[in-house]
């Protein structure tokens, strides 16, 4: 797929000539294809979920056919939308897939990046790492800064205290996840003794 | 908020200061337009006449930085205005007074308590009692009530405290305040804070804020309506109030205005934060940060927590639900460490680490973590889903402060301006040593979990698709992390392995991480009846889960509206193997290590043994729409979970008046019924409605007159208008920002705030005030603009998600800094020309965007201008790429929350010349 950033912005100002609203009901012809009748939600199942921009909370649902992404819309039922979305929410589809301007198919957002990349030390470029390599790396490496930075004990007031700190690793973010994520994070954190922990809520 | 979103309704008056709602927050506007039909007046305070603005009844422009001028200026006409002409009265009477409501203010906050009689402020200093010169911190010891009575713990009132296994603590005494019933006391917290607020009168305060005195009147008169008895008013506030040097002062300013108008814990009232982030609020609760501990409790330190039981001394509160804290810890540490955490050990509370606390001692927040990597100190870094070589103030100094890390890690969906840092305009990646780690993530419909907004409501998200490619959930990467390293300590040792080795990590389903097994610990279980580090380890299991660990749930089918539940196709979601013994709630925890509990917050959210891996089944995944029966206020008590114990509104006794009888009966939260000598409660109670005696039985608790005790997560049980809590004084005084276009403080002799975070004490960081490339110190003259930052609707924040949708781009592809058509015209700028917006540490080419939104301010007698920048672009993404705004602000804040000040700073803004400039 090419999609250079001006063929982009050219590609968008004809295929949404329409309107954005076309882009977000009509995202789905390539998908439908096969299915009989032209309503595009028809066989899929629904589920529901929650908006990931502002602290809202509304409710959307996310149309799924095999596997795949139909639809997504505010949830009819939900006490605080009603069904409603704001531009950002209504466009949460577009997280996952686009259509391309030149084919008009459905593609995974070019955007998005889907494997584990790490960029050497004074390399230009990043490369492809696989998920198993890359942990083994960053477990190393976290192994090592923690052994060079421990404090295990220090005098404070005149009295030896038990610190268990490491001063050589930070941790930041956090409001991006969900709940059983996020206690995890902190838990794996602070086990490796950070203190220099934050999160979106900071700023 | 201590109200939620669809309260927004019940609201008679709305006062939106530094929120931007219509745009930021679009469907909040559903609940206040709501209000507004029903005729609620609807006034905005910004400095930029906003979307919101547009519909409301009043609008009032406010130069960035001064809220505090305007909120002590309205404690002094409430003063002048409502209280001293009907005190008298009142107090000879007692009748109800229309239009204050004295029965609130005596009763329910701490206006009639007694201060210190070494407390003081002097006005030409700037500074209250207790000011060290040497440290540049305050001692609060000034700040305390002056008490009369020393009444210790016994074990008939807290028999639990006593019990074998319960580690030893030296146990609580509560002191008790003397008070001033008739407010005559002249240091009774009410006659201090007249006193104190005298000097912001109309003239002082539109002077510094920039305002129109008649409007500003207008504002107060309108607003104080709300001090009625059956009327309230909500505040609503966003970034704009906390990005200060003093913005913990602002958010306790707005808090004691909603006091002293008695509007805290009543349908439509409220302090009500417009959280921006999608689970800021759960990570807020998750004290995912340096001094905070799961669930508002404090983390471990070097003084007062240096040990179990200074913890357990230093925090558990003589009076209130807070004498409870030593359940909440030691369950947290159940949790944590498992088997290993035994009464012998102190539950394993020393593997903690322990944050410096001593005066003087190096601060490890968000700003201080940039200074320890220009220094060396930090050498590796975390970064999950959170941007901040974009997002920081002083970006350009981040990115450079980052070059100097070993090492970085980013959770993300795309390549941020932090992943890709070392590529910036502004860097040279041969230069740069760093080893970066990219690792995609699901997206939010890629994965289940719990998340709560900002009415904090815990809501399910069902994973309705698998995460594309290699993407994956958050919890599996940090278990493959976690694990990783725990096997290197295990096979190698090293520097103290036992805090990694001692923890309890078994949160696995089938031999899988797992959502599931969390949610247990973060609602809490008896530990001797569930079988956590049981199966040799290996956790629990299930059979019939589909391909990523769920159960198949789905909507039922049905027409739109018609209240479809989730179910579970086949499996109702028990386990084959193992067993979960959930805690009801968070009345069950002991602090005997019986019970363990991540998140006391949250007992009660998912609390069904019987089919613990279905959420459906649970209270947060209920989707009952039943709130006509419930008073239909908007409670929606039987859609999802909302923490503490489901309740909707907080501090909710304070709906009734002494003798438990609503103030407004349309308003009705819980009412005693005297004949029946039983409380009807509407929404779940704040307070004490039943006692259990010990033989089971429930018995109600009448309201005691004298001791209604309306806030009873406090030790006094009343609200402080006055607080020794905050580090930089214990009334909010107001203080220019770190850069003003003031060269003295119209009210008092210190221009700014003394212990402001970044600027003084042991974090004095000279970075703010330098060029971040040359390292050169601009003078502060030079730039006689003041700026602000805001967000447009199309996009949020560094742009990450938003930037990637075509729909949004195209909707706004570009960012900006608005201005006025007086200031474009004395620099000669059209709209839409490229310009040259520069601080004293960076500059950036962004758009003009010149309109009538903006207008010069008269500050001091001189005329102001003020301009406006969105942030949300940057340097990677395939498309929509723009200068990071960022660059522009500066790296100092509050000094209780470390907030950094975004939201008032000062620029230049020239022509940029063909092609652009940096």
């Amino acid at each position: 797929m090419e999609l250079t950033r001006r063929g982009f912005f050219k590609g968008i100002g004809a295929a949404f000539a329409a309107t954005m609203a076309f882009e977000m009901t009509a995202a789905a012809p390539a998908l439908a294809a096969e299915v009989s009748g032209d309503w595009k939600l028809v066989n899929t199942e629904e589920r529901s979920n929650i908006c990931c921009y502002c602290a809202g909370g509304c409710g959307s649902l996310c149309s799924v056919r095999d596997g795949e992404l139909i639809h997504l819309e505010g949830d009819p039922d939900h006490p605080i939308n009603k069904g409603g979305l704001c531009p950002k929410g209504a466009a949460m589809f577009q997280l996952r897939n686009v259509v391309d301007p030149k084919t008009r198919e459905i593609i995974k957002n070019p955007d998005r990046r889907t494997k584990p990349m790490v960029r050497r030390p004074y390399s230009t470029e990043w490369e492809e790492i696989s998920w198993e390599d890359a942990i083994k790396e960053i477990a190393r490496k976290v192994k090592d800064t923690r052994d060079a930075t421990f404090v295990e004990k220090e005098e404070v007031n005149g009295e030896m205290l038990t610190v268990n700190r490491c001063e050589g690793i930070a941790s930041l973010g956090g409001s991006q996840e969900n709940s059983e994520e996020e206690y995890l994070i902190l838990k794996a954190m602070r086990a490796f003794g950070i203190v220099g922990i934050d999160n979106q809520a900071r700023v | 908020m201590t109200s939620h979103w669809c309260d927004f309704q019940n609201t008679d008056y709305i006062l939106h200061c530094g929120s931007n709602s219509s745009e930021n927050h679009p469907i909040s506007s559903k609940w206040l337009n709501k209000a507004h039909e029903r005729g609620a007046k609807w006034i905005v305070v910004d400095p930029r006449y906003t979307r919101t603005a547009e519909l409301a009844d009043i609008y009032c422009p406010i130069r960035s930085g001064t809220d505090i001028a305007f909120y002590g200026g309205m404690y002094h006409y409430i003063f002048e205005n409502l209280i001293e002409p009907n005190l008298a009265d009142y107090l000879k009477t007692g009748k109800r007074c229309d239009v204050y409501n004295f029965e609130y203010l005596l009763n329910y906050t701490n206006a009639t308590y007694i201060l210190d009689p070494e407390f003081e402020f002097d006005p030409e200093t700037g500074l209250f009692s207790g000011f060290d010169p040497e440290n540049e911190v305050y001692s609060n010891h000034s700040w305390h009530y002056e008490t009369e009575e020393e009444i210790p713990w016994t074990e008939e009132q807290y028999p639990w405290a006593y019990k074998d296994n319960v580690p030893k603590f030296k146990k609580p005494t509560f002191e008790k305040p003397k008070r001033s019933m008739d407010l005559s006391h002249p240091r009774c917290v009410y006659q201090q804070m007249k006193k104190h607020y005298s000097r912001y009168d109309l003239d002082t305060v539109c002077s510094i804020c920039g305002m129109d005195k008649d409007n500003l009147e207008l504002v107060y008169k309108t607003y104080c309506e709300s001090a009625a008895p059956d009327k309230t008013g909500m505040i609503l506030y966003a970034l704009g109030q906390t990005q200060h040097t003093y913005g913990a002062q602002n958010t306790r300013a707005m808090s004691v205005m909603q006091l002293l108008l008695g509007n805290i814990g009543i349908p439509g009232g409220g302090v009500n934060a417009l959280r921006g982030e999608p689970n800021v609020q759960g990570a807020t609760d998750m004290g995912m940060m340096v001094n905070e501990h799961p669930a508002y409790l404090k983390w471990a330190n070097t003084t007062d927590r240096k040990s179990l039981a200074a913890w357990l001394e230093s925090q558990t509160y003589s009076a209130g639900y807070y004498s409870n804290k030593p359940k909440f810890i030691v369950s947290s540490l159940k949790e944590w460490f498992g088997k290993n955490a035994t009464l012998e050990n102190d539950f394993g509370y020393d593997w903690w680490p322990k944050v410096p606390s001593t005066v003087g001692a190096q601060d490890w927040t968000h700003i201080s973590t940039f200074e320890l990597m220009d220094q060396g100190v930090i050498k590796g870094y975390f970064n999950w889903g959170m941007n901040p070589c974009h997002s920081a103030p002083n970006a350009a100094h981040v990115r450079r402060s980052m070059a100097n890390l070993d090492w970085l890690v980013v959770a993300d969906q795309v390549e941020t301006e932090s992943a890709g840092f070392w590529h910036a305009p502004d860097m040279n990646p041969k230069e740069i040593a760093t080893e970066v780690y990219f690792l995609p993530c699901a997206l939010i419909y890629e994965k289940p979990g719990t998340i709560l907004n900002s009415g904090r409501w815990l809501q399910w998200r069902y994973e309705a698709v698998a995460p594309y490619d290699e993407a994956k959930t958050d919890l599996w990467m940090v278990d493959q992390i976690f694990t990783a390293v725990r096997d290197l300590y295990e096979a190698e040792g090293g520097a103290n392995p036992e805090p990694i080795t001692k923890a309890k990590w078994d949160y696995y389903v089938n031999g899988e991480i797992s959502f599931y097994p969390v949610t247990w610990a973060l609602n809490g279980y008896r530990v001797k009846t569930s079988t956590f580090e049981g199966n040799g380890g290996k956790g629990f299991k299930a059979n019939g889960l589909d391909e990523s660990g769920n159960i198949h749930c789905q909507l039922t089918p049905g027409q739109w509206g018609d209240g479809r539940t989730v179910v579970g196709a086949e499996k109702k979601g028990s386990l084959s193997e193992g067993k979960v013994d959930l805690l009801p709630g968070y009345a069950d925890l002991a602090a005997d290590g019986s019970t363990a509990c991540a998140m006391w917050i949250y007992s009660g959210y998912y609390n069904n043994s019987e089919y613990p891996l279905n959420p459906a089944e649970q209270p947060v995944g209920r989707r009952i729409l039943n709130d006509e029966e419930h008073g239909g206020l908007g409670l929606n008590p039987e859609w999802a979970f909302s923490w503490p114990s489901n309740r909707r509104i907080l501090y909710n006794r304070n709906a009734s008046d002494v003798n438990g009888q609503p103030w407004n009966e349309a308003k009705k939260l819980n009412r005693w019924d005297a004949k029946a000598k039983k409380w009807e409660i509407v929404d779940v109670n704040d307070f004490v409605a039943t006692k259990t005696e010990a033989d089971g039985t429930v018995t109600q608790v009448a309201p005691d007159p004298k001791n209604p005790n309306s806030f009873f997560m406090l030790w006094e049980q009343r609200a402080r208008l006055e607080s020794y809590g905050m580090a930089d004084g214990p009334f909010p005084e107001f203080f220019e920002p770190f850069e003003s276009p003031m060269d003295r403080n119209i009210l008092n002799g210190s221009l700014h705030n003394p212990v402001a975070f970044g600027m003084s004490g042991a974090s004095k960081y000279d970075s703010a005030k330098l060029d971040a490339v040359t390292g050169e110190e601009h003078d502060l003259k030079d730039f006689p603009i003041v700026a602000t930052t805001y967000s447009v609707t199309e996009h949020w924040q560094t742009g990450g998600q938003s930037r990637s949708c075509p729909a949004l781009l195209e909707a706004m592809p570009t960012q900006f800094v608005e201005m006025s058509y007086e200031l474009a015209e004395e620099l000669g700028i059209q709209n839409n020309d490229d310009v040259k917006v520069s601080s004293r540490r960076a500059s950036v080419v962004v758009k003009a965007l010149v309109t009538r939104r903006f207008a010069p301010f008269m500050v001091d007698g001189k005329v102001q201008h003020q301009v406006g920048l969105t942030h949300h672009f940057g340097f990677t993404h395939e498309f929509g790429q723009g200068d990071v705004v960022n660059d522009l602000t500066p790296n100092v804040g509050d000094p209780n929350s470390f907030t950094p000040e975004y939201k008032a700073f000062m620029v230049k803004i020239e022509k940029a010349h063909e092609g652009g400039v940096h």
